[in-house]
């Protein structure tokens, strides 16, 4: 106690900051330090969850960049990734900016795009699944053998499986995007629009010109987080391709998927740590070009 | 053949109410701890067996204790090192090169279970459960194949009898299938589907009815990428593209278009009687699965297994080997398969004439005379070595004998990494 009250009120300060801290910092390193040491640690042994675990090295990263079955995965995340947040932040600044000038039920509207997202995963991704099948089950499929029209093979075709189940990805996440949006459109003063328009500026002008450059930080902050969205993609994946994970022929088969199918169905718990380090490292990196361009805001 | 399974097991433990044993209670000596996943019906059919097995032997009470099935494996794993868990658990036949590997199961006795006894009382694909000299762990209960077939859609068109080999299961399927005007199908004579049990059809059936055999040197050498394995695959591919019977993966998932009255015929297991027979307005029958070219008949099995863990010791172990030997009695096989519909694992239980002439079960326990148990490295890759086979020639236009070479070369790759240890 002497020592405690040796202490000058700025020492004492800390002291109870760090007390306070104490819990969260607990938390924070056995739930989640420990275990992220603990999977890179076990990336250079080998463990089948049941014996003992064995050290091989780099072996589990060696087999993993030679093996094409990884690379093919590796692109498909990219690609949800390249396809799935420019369009999906293209058409909610598009849903958002219309829905921003709608006055008519403007409240139920926004609420219809929101719904979405407050569904499960895995119940939009089944029913999304059956509307992809061929007749005579699949809406899609069944409305163009209506006219005559040939039927598409959506999931199993291995290149319109990819777009498929992004599609039912894009769709789930464009409420949340759409909300974001309509506060950045209302964040923006309405001063800025009166000046324009007694200027007599163009509504294409005043679009360039001032919303989107004023929207940058609601930008910045959508890309990142439909970036991390779109790289740990999974549940829709797996649950519209249960019967062949990631098929066909592992077209649509994202990284998260691998990890899963490698752990918890090979019980190869290296290897899929090995995996998982892969993806950290790719979100890692993504993280730190967000906090670059966060920055440069 | 345990995935799809899985996951309805996994909806059933998110729904039921926990049931649990009511096994406790009463002055005695001796607890043994019995660990399963939970599956409601397997839940209840152990509690009965409990209840009986506790009349039986006052002096000994048995706790079961079960989990979902995505942590069953990892909390065995954890428990029974530390000297906790179970003392009698169950496991997948695949997982027992794994056990024995861990140490978590000892062999069991061999005065109570001599090795030529179990030979000659269980059904041949047990034998998979014998490492060297002894025994390791023993089902109460097995799994076959069979071909279930639409009796309305038969009566259609006019079919009389199920279709008794391969031959006749095609003509057959011609006549159910169905097409709309613009040629899509809107009925399939037969389902197929590699991602369910066509692949296990195909390994242990259609090779060996083809004069092959699928896997050599005990299922650690692929032996299917030769004329037998080019004539079985052929013969599947051809249903779809040649005769047109059927689609891959038609209405999503082959039990779906067989439930839907979509398909003529279907070949699953026998875990899917339960699900049909509470489909409404859907008349099904069960027949062997059809005979080979040459007449040969065979059949694929998988069953989980009771084994005794490592941590049973003294009067525990004493215990647990009474436990096992109740587990393996023609009884308790009866009452599995009254309660779960899985078949008995024993001729004397399974082949009585009451089961064997059950117009549902008899078909299936026929088949278990000749089935075989494929021994997994990794189902669900090895599975998946199949599934892209068929995939490439359906999808990218690649020659059979390609395929198949491709497929044998990625199964052999899997094997050898298991086994190299």
């Amino acid at each position: 106690m002497r020592f405690y009250n040796n202490l000058t009120i700025s020492q004492k300060q800390i002291v109870w900051a760090w007390i306070f801290l104490a819990l969260p910092v607990l938390f924070y390193v056995v739930i989640r330090f420990y275990p992220t040491a603990n999977a890179f640690v076990l990336s250079f042994q080998e463990w089948n969850l049941l014996g003992d675990r064995k050290y091989v090295g780099l072996e589990n990263y060696a087999k993993l960049f030679s093996d094409p079955v990884f690379w093919k995965v590796f692109k498909n995340t990219f690609m949800y990734l390249i396809l799935g947040t420019p369009v999906s932040l293209v058409l909610s600044f598009i849903i958002a900016y219309h829905l921003d000038k709608v006055r008519f039920m403007h409240g139920t509207i926004r609420a219809l795009y929101f719904l979405p997202f407050m569904t499960s995963a895995v119940a939009m991704a089944w029913v999304w699944r059956w509307f992809y099948q061929p007749v005579p089950i699949g809406v899609f499929n069944n409305f163009l053998a209506s006219f005559g029209i040939s039927q598409i093979e959506f999931l199993s075709s291995t290149t319109n499986a990819l777009p498929s189940v992004l599609a039912c990805a894009v769709w789930a996440g464009l409420g949340f995007q759409v909300i974001i949006f309509m506060a950045g459109l209302r964040a923006i003063p309405q001063s800025y629009y009166e000046a324009a328009r007694i200027d007599g500026v163009s509504t294409w002008t005043v679009l360039t010109e001032i919303t989107i450059p004023l929207l940058k930080p609601t930008i910045v902050f959508l890309v990142v987080f439909s970036s991390i969205g779109f790289l740990r993609i999974f549940d829709q994946v797996f649950n519209m391709t249960t019967n062949n994970p990631g098929g066909p022929l592992n077209s649509t088969k994202p990284l998260v998927l691998l990890i899963y199918d490698t752990a918890f169905n090979g019980f190869n718990m290296g290897y899929a740590a090995a995996q998982t380090v892969v993806l950290f490292t790719i979100l890692l990196v993504v993280s730190l070009i967000q906090l670059r361009l966060l920055k440069d805001s | 053949m345990k995935r799809n399974r899985l996951r309805t097991f996994m909806l059933g433990a998110a729904t039921a109410a926990m049931t649990m044993a009511a096994g406790t209670g009463g002055a005695s000596a001796v607890e043994i701890e019995y660990w399963q996943y939970f599956f409601e019906a397997r839940v209840d059919a152990m509690d009965k067996l409990i209840e009986n097995f506790e009349a039986a032997n006052p002096d000994i009470t048995v706790k079961m204790t079960h989990f979902p099935y995505d942590s069953y494996r990892t909390k065995v794993a954890a428990a029974i090192p530390a000297g906790q868990g179970p003392d009698v658990v169950q496991l997948f036949y695949g997982w027992l090169n794994d056990y024995v590997e861990a140490e978590l199961i000892q062999p069991l006795p061999a005065d109570t279970f001599p090795p030529e006894k179990i030979e000659e009382e269980f059904f041949p694909m047990v034998k998979a459960m014998r490492m060297g000299d002894s025994y390791w762990a023993l089902p109460t209960a097995v799994r076959s194949l069979a071909l279930f077939y639409n009796e309305r859609m038969f009566e259609e068109a006019g079919i009389e009898n199920p279709p008794a080999n391969l031959d006749e299961l095609v003509e057959t399927a011609k006549k159910l299938t169905k097409k709309d005007g613009a040629g899509n199908l809107t009925a399939v004579g037969l389902t197929t589907g590699m991602t369910a049990q066509d692949h296990h059809w195909i390994r242990e059936v259609l090779i060996r009815q083809f004069g092959g055999e699928p896997y050599l040197d005990d299922y650690k050498t692929v032996n299917y990428n030769n004329e037998a394995g080019l004539k079985a695959f052929g013969f599947y591919n051809d249903l779809q593209a040649k005769h047109g019977v059927t689609k891959a993966a038609f209405m999503d998932e082959p039990q779906a278009a067989f439930k839907a009255g979509r398909a003529g015929m279907h070949i699953d297991g026998s875990f899917r009687i339960g699900a049909l027979e509470s489909v409404r307005g859907l008349k099904w029958g069960v027949a062997e699965l059809p005979a080979g070219p040459d007449g040969t008949k065979s059949n694929y099995s998988s069953y989980w297994v009771n084994a005794i863990t490592s941590k049973a010791e003294g009067e525990k172990f004493d215990a647990a080997v009474k436990f096992m030997e109740y587990l393996t009695s023609d009884e308790a096989m009866q009452i599995w398969l009254e309660t779960v519909g899985e078949l008995p694992a024993k001729p004397s239980a399974a082949m009585t004439d009451e089961n064997v002439n059950h117009p549902v079960y008899g078909p299936f326990i026929k088949g278990l005379e000749y089935a075989k148990t494929t021994v997994f490295a990794n189902e669900s890759a090895q599975r998946q070595a199949m599934v892209d086979m068929m995939q490439r020639i359906e999808l990218q236009g690649q020659a059979l004998e390609e395929s198949v070479a491709q497929a044998a070369e990625e199964e052999q790759k899997i094997l050898d990494e298991y086994y190299k240890k």
